[in-house]
């Protein structure tokens, strides 16, 4: 009965922190993040999504948060999350000049 | 009314269609930083440096040895070389247009003119002379104290002012009207057929413009396009300067502006003509590990690689007339 209500309890706290966690979205068109800046939370997750009619490559090489989302086309999104907090900033390895920052809090 | 209205529209070309703000046509100048804007004064002084050879160790190499006005502004071989006359293992790269590209170098290690205009001089394997060295020498020559004072008031001659004045020249090294701009202005007979349709290709079939894209035709980007290494060390380009898989043999999308005058080309030097580079492009590239994404086999006619030869020799203006300073004492 107790490990019955452990689990219960378990299992509401994992799906409590699963509903607070967000998804964003930042497209990328003309070669351009269509966000230079977002705020979110520890645990949200950003999606970016390919909006030219061209390979893009996101990437981060921050201390905070590193990551290669790898090169993708027109049409297709790749994700991150972000399980710390502190400044993150993301770039795309092809096109040196789309440059954003992600600020994540606690 | 509308069927006139439309026959006036292809009447016209695709370019008298257009308003001013064609893609295509190059801005009339380089967007300048807020701490170098241009200058008379800051021109005619980064022209002096610029064609001095008191700029390198050996007092024997100047930027224009390698950027070369007479050769495209490069020097007409497949890698330049250095001090010591050292075989150096990239292109020199064309400065046609230079104001409106960044990052700068191959590698995109420069992150604007103001400071990529030391680097070379500053490399041991280049021009060699160290930037102390270098204010020490031009401090020694009144007319340089003077241009500067001039050009910079009470900044003196420092790594920064000599930068900025090298900068404010090259922004002033620009294409020239070629017959393309002049087909995209509406003359319909500025181009051979050939050419128009090595256009339709360029932008279409052959993929061209995801890289070449612009007037400057160069998205500023980094791409491995799997060229055969020509060195017994593979050279990562991109990668030196950002550990991202993707840039391993990766380099900078150069402009397409003179390509008539640049040869030979690529990152290596070593295609001598415009037909092999585009052969390159039909066979997908040689190399084909971590080949960019972008690079797929062609399939292209021999009339079609014929056509888009045209089409980038119709690229090529008349080149900016420039006259050899007279060098301060």
């Amino acid at each position: 009965m107790r490990r019955t209500v452990i689990l219960t309890m378990l299992s509401i706290s994992v799906t409590a922190a699963v509903a607070a966690a967000s998804e964003h979205v930042v497209g990328q068109k003309n070669k351009a993040f269509t966000a230079k800046s977002l705020r979110v939370k520890v645990g949200d997750t950003v999606s970016f999504r390919n909006d030219d009619p061209f390979f893009h490559n996101i990437f981060s090489l921050s201390e905070v948060k590193s990551f290669d989302l790898g090169s993708f086309p027109q049409g297709q999104s790749r994700s991150a999350t972000f399980d710390k907090p502190g400044v993150i900033e993301v770039e795309c390895a092809i096109h040196p000049e789309m440059k954003m920052t992600i600020r994540v809090e606690k | 009314l509308a069927a006139l209205a439309g026959a006036v529209l292809l009447a016209m070309t695709p370019a008298a269609a257009r308003d001013a703000g064609d893609p295509y046509l190059r801005p009339a100048k380089a967007p300048e930083p807020a701490h170098n804007r241009s200058t008379p004064e800051r021109v005619v002084l980064g022209k002096a440096l610029f064609f001095d050879p008191r700029l390198s160790g050996s007092d024997w190499i100047s930027c224009a040895s390698c950027h070369n006005p007479a050769l495209g502004w490069s020097d007409g071989l497949p890698t330049g070389i250095g001090d010591g006359m050292k075989r150096l293992k990239r292109h020199t790269p064309t400065i046609v247009n230079i104001g409106f590209a960044t990052p700068l170098m191959w590698d995109g290690r420069a992150p604007n003119l103001e400071e990529q205009a030391l680097g070379p001089i500053a490399a041991g394997e280049e021009m060699n002379q160290d930037i102390p060295g270098l204010i020490k020498k031009l401090s020694r020559l009144e007319g340089y104290v003077s241009m500067f004072e001039k050009a910079y008031p009470g900044e003196g001659i420092t790594e920064k002012s000599i930068g900025k004045a090298l900068a404010a020249y090259q922004r002033t090294v620009l294409s020239t009207e070629s017959p393309f701009d002049r087909w995209r202005k509406g003359d319909a007979r500025a181009v051979s057929d050939s050419a128009k349709r090595g256009f339709d290709l360029f932008t279409g079939k052959a993929n061209c413009v995801k890289c070449h894209e612009g007037f400057n035709f160069s998205d500023n980007g980094f791409h491995n396009i799997g060229l055969k290494p020509t060195g017994p060390e593979p050279d990562m380009g991109r990668f030196g300067q950002r550990k991202v898989a993707i840039m391993r043999g990766a380099f900078k999308t150069p402009t397409l502006r003179d390509i008539a005058l640049t040869a030979p080309y690529m990152h290596n030097g070593m295609y001598a003509t415009l037909e092999e580079v585009v052969e390159h492009y039909d066979r997908g590239g040689d190399v084909q590990d971590n080949l960019s994404p972008e690079m797929k086999p062609l399939d292209l006619t021999a009339q079609e690689k014929a056509d888009l030869v045209a089409f980038m020799k119709s690229l090529t203006g008349r080149p900016m007339q420039v006259v050899v300073p007279q060098l301060p004492n």
